[in-house]
């Protein structure tokens, strides 16, 4: 394992993880029973991901578990607060465009027999964007929904993709290891949204993509404030009790 | 392709015979997760296998009731690995598997069009229950990660549908 597929599978990793616990919260809290389901099985292929992805790094409970906050490498707005469910749907839509374009670049990628490690990356891509592609679909099916919808879910679907915007420029921050067109990566993405906001007569949001404060900062270990809340619960139990076992 | 000597044939089949412990009317051989069976030295075998999905938590169950049949059958030592690739896909899923899940309720899934095949083909979902190709998506997830639930509009009855992957 080299150092820089290391500092790729923990900045993927953690990207998975931080979002599956987030989804995770939603349990008990959505707004209809279908979406519970939804919400629950994202996160769930979120985690194995992480799994596998954190595997490769060292031991995956000891990396979930016993990191403290600035250890992580996941970009802020995977940590951002579930908020009402249209922000949830924002996050969504801004995230699983972003993974379903990345993993599938990374899936495509000439294989290269010798390194096991670069090969369980390409392996994990190929599997994982499969998966992605059903959340993708079930972001943009929402977005279009609540969008153009009535006006309350309209503004409210308009407030939560203004709100996330300026955290959405840190995705495309080279990851060391992670060998793909960054430009190129960002400029899909961007045409694969707007096109998307569009449907949804939701105009494209204004403001900056990354701000002084926050560009870049969640994968050199920076994040914002609810993170550690975040973290404090997600690893309470683990530290609390050293080596339980179910 | 190493050819499989008659051994790791047998085991093969009877690890192949376990049901998946969450659809018990499939195997996992119909499943189409397991992918192979090697005899590394007198009483000491390795199985292969590979998720449906990146994070099904059935992956643990299926590890310990295959690694229970092989001891049954007098193998000392059984160490299942998980392999992610090449991904699994729902055509793994033989044509016996997709006949048992719609006997069971669920829809199985449609054969994936072929990569660079002629036109692009939706089919309809037929309703497990009355046969109705007249059924509405519901939601995207549903009891567990491979499947989304459905509404016949014939019957008015929800089923799930084991999704394409």
């Amino acid at each position: 394992m080299t150092t820089s597929l290391n500092t790729a599978a923990l900045a993927l990793g953690d990207d998975a993880l931080v979002l599956s616990h987030r989804l995770g919260e939603w349990a008990g809290h959505a707004p209809v029973l279908e979406e519970e389901v939804a919400l629950a099985n994202i996160a769930l292929d979120l985690l194995g991901q992480a799994r596998v992805l954190l595997s490769l790094v060292g031991d995956e409970d000891e990396l979930a578990f016993l990191r403290e906050e600035r250890a992580f490498r996941n970009t802020q707005l995977v940590e951002q607060p579930n908020g009402d469910f249209a922000h949830t749907i924002a996050r969504q839509l801004y995230f699983s465009t972003y993974q379903r374009l990345l993993y599938g670049r990374l899936a495509t990628a000439d294989p290269r027999p010798g390194d096991e490690g670069r090969e369980a990356l390409r392996g994990l891509a190929a599997k994982a964007v499969k998966e992605v592609a059903y959340h993708q679909d079930h972001a943009e099916q929402w977005t279009l929904r609540l969008g153009d919808g009535t006006p309350e879910s309209h503004d409210r679907m308009r407030t939560a993709c203004d709100a996330l915007w300026r955290f959405t420029g840190e995705l495309f921050q080279p990851v060391e290891g992670v060998d793909v067109d960054w430009r190129e990566l960002e400029a899909d993405w961007l045409t694969s949204v707007s096109a998307v906001l569009d449907r949804a007569t939701l105009p494209l949001p204004e403001g900056p993509r990354t701000t002084a404060w926050s560009a870049g900062a969640g994968r050199q270990g920076v994040h914002t404030e609810s993170f550690g809340r975040m973290l404090a619960e997600m690893q309470h139990l683990h530290r609390s009790h050293p080596g339980a076992s179910w | 392709m190493v050819t499989m000597t008659p051994l790791e044939e047998e085991l093969s089949r009877l690890a192949g015979s376990v049901p998946d412990p969450e659809l018990p009317v499939l195997t996992l051989g119909e499943l189409g997760v397991l992918r192979g069976v090697r005899v590394l030295g007198p009483g000491r075998v390795e199985v292969e296998l590979t998720p449906t999905y990146t994070g099904c938590p059935a992956i643990e169950a299926m590890s310990s009731d295959i690694e229970r049949a092989l001891h049954e059958r007098g193998v000392a030592e059984v160490s299942v690995v998980t392999v992610l690739s090449p991904a699994w896909s729902t055509d793994d899923i033989s044509d016996e598997g997709r006949r048992k899940l719609a006997e069971f309720g669920i829809a199985p899934p449609r054969r994936q069009q072929e990569a660079d095949g002629p036109v692009p083909l939706t089919l309809s979902i037929r309703c497990p229950h009355c046969g109705s190709t007249d059924t509405e998506l519901l939601s995207r997830f549903s009891s567990t990660a491979c499947k989304s639930l459905r509404r016949c509009a014939s019957c008015r009855e929800p089923f799930d549908h084991f999704k394409e992957l």
